[in-house]
């Protein structure tokens, strides 16, 4: 069997294993649906036709695959392509406790407000966090795909859940009241 | 809300199942999968796959479930259903009408370089005519290999379109036909206008080449030059050594003899 073969036959595996999580960490930052699959298939193709180049052997698959997704995903930003603006500075925050309960209530459920908030949150805490607490990747890990240092990575986790705490401390106390 | 609550509420966020395009649009695009929609044609509801090399698979099957077991059996790669390329569409429906202008592209990578020179042959024959399986024996180099050309016809994954239809026995029975059966081919054949019962009742009468008196040349009966020829000028032969006993050369545009 030729390694074109040896991939043939391993990559659709490969995408059955991998297609739910780079999906969703492709939905998680950018909040939309149809970004999320657009950037998860171009995310596979471009593995695909790296492993044909490079073969299978010199890849640690799982946090590879989340680079390419996530250089995917950071060039749709930088080319502004995406359906929502995934800009550094489009964190909104809510305007806190003069909010009455009535329209608080109207926001509906909350995970979707979470969703929402989340993929406003700056590129550098809102990859930190989905990588960490949706995706579940260990520390080592996330440091293979942001390439950045594990100390780095703990601060923004730390400093993107209180972001995220701030951003949704006026619904979240509604909804659980 | 508390650090925990947060971080509950993005574990909550981990249940999402990737659509089925994301799965489908990587193996199309990566060319491990093929595309595929049903077309009508003069055999009823046919199956057509296609990749980025060209149409792949032509196939009858009851039902779009049965169609995938078969292309996955045959290919060893799965078909996925997509809605028909337009431009695609058109040129198969164009061709299906004898209007081969529009260029169409073939996957034949499996395939062997002796299969792919018969079914390439076979390309070049025209719509509404006939050739027997010798013919393209000769025309390839190969004229011993009659029933190996039958085989090779036999197998031919895009039928219709590569018209192994149109090749068939020297004594004038039509032979066999994978798509369907037998019967299909008679119907494609009759489709395209080609008078089947005249045909037959020539080859019964031992007729193989039609001549002209005139230009003193013989063709295949089907060749386009012998629409325009009148009943009184028509000579009829039943082998190349009779017609060119009388003085007779071979057609250069049906090719009846080398």
């Amino acid at each position: 069997m030729s390694d074109v073969d040896v991939l043939h036959d391993a990559f659709p595996k490969l995408v059955d294993d991998y297609q739910d999580a780079l999906y969703r960490f492709a939905l998680r930052l950018t909040a939309n649906p149809q970004d999320a699959e657009d950037i998860a298939q171009d995310a596979f193709v471009r593995a695909y036709r790296w492993l044909e180049a490079h073969g299978f052997r010199s890849v640690d698959t799982k946090p590879w695959l989340y680079r390419v997704t996530l250089n995917v995903f950071r060039n749709r930003v930088r080319k502004a392509r995406l359906a929502t603006a995934a800009l550094e500075d489009a964190l909104e925050l809510p305007d806190g406790p003069a909010e009455q309960p009535s329209t608080l209530a109207e926001r509906g459920e909350t995970r979707a407000e979470l969703a929402k908030v989340l993929g406003r949150l700056p590129l550098r805490y809102r990859e930190a966090i989905v990588l960490r607490h949706v995706e579940e990747l260990s520390y080592p890990e996330i440091a293979a795909v942001l390439e950045r240092p594990q100390g780095t990575i703990k601060s923004d986790v730390h400093r993107g859940l209180e972001l995220l705490r701030a951003a949704l401390a006026p619904v979240r106390e509604e909804v659980l009241a | 809300m508390t650090e925990a609550q947060v971080i509950e509420g993005l574990e909550a966020l981990r249940e999402v199942k990737a659509p089925p395009n994301v799965r489908g649009g990587v193996l199309l695009r990566t060319g491990l999968a093929d595309a595929y929609f049903p077309l009508e044609t003069p055999l009823g509801t046919l199956y057509v796959a296609h990749n980025q090399h060209g149409l792949s698979a032509v196939l009858y099957a009851s039902r779009p479930e049965e169609f995938e077991m078969m292309f996955k059996a045959e290919l060893g790669r799965p078909a996925i259903a997509q809605p028909a390329p337009r431009r695609l569409a058109d040129t198969l429906r164009e061709w299906l009408r004898g209007d081969r202008r529009r260029k169409l592209r073939f996957d034949l990578r499996a395939l062997g370089e002796f299969q792919r020179a018969v079914l390439f042959k076979a390309l070049e024959i025209p719509y509404g005519q006939i050739r027997p399986y010798s013919w393209i024996a000769r025309e390839i180099g190969r004229p011993k290999a009659v029933r190996a050309v039958g085989t090779a016809l036999a197998h031919n994954p895009i039928p219709l379109f590569i018209p192994c239809h149109r090749v068939v026995r020297s004594d004038g029975r039509l032979g066999q036909y994978s798509l369907i059966g037998p019967e299909a081919k008679r119907r494609v054949l009759e489709a395209e206008g080609v008078r089947l019962e005249e045909l037959e009742r020539l080859a019964e009468s031992g007729v193989r080449y039609v001549g002209s008196a005139t230009t003193r040349i013989f063709c295949f009966p089907t060749c386009r030059y012998n629409k325009t020829l009148s009943e009184r000028h028509r000579v009829a032969f039943a082998s190349e050594a009779q017609a060119r006993a009388a003085g007779f050369r071979p057609c250069k545009v049906c090719r009846p003899a080398a």
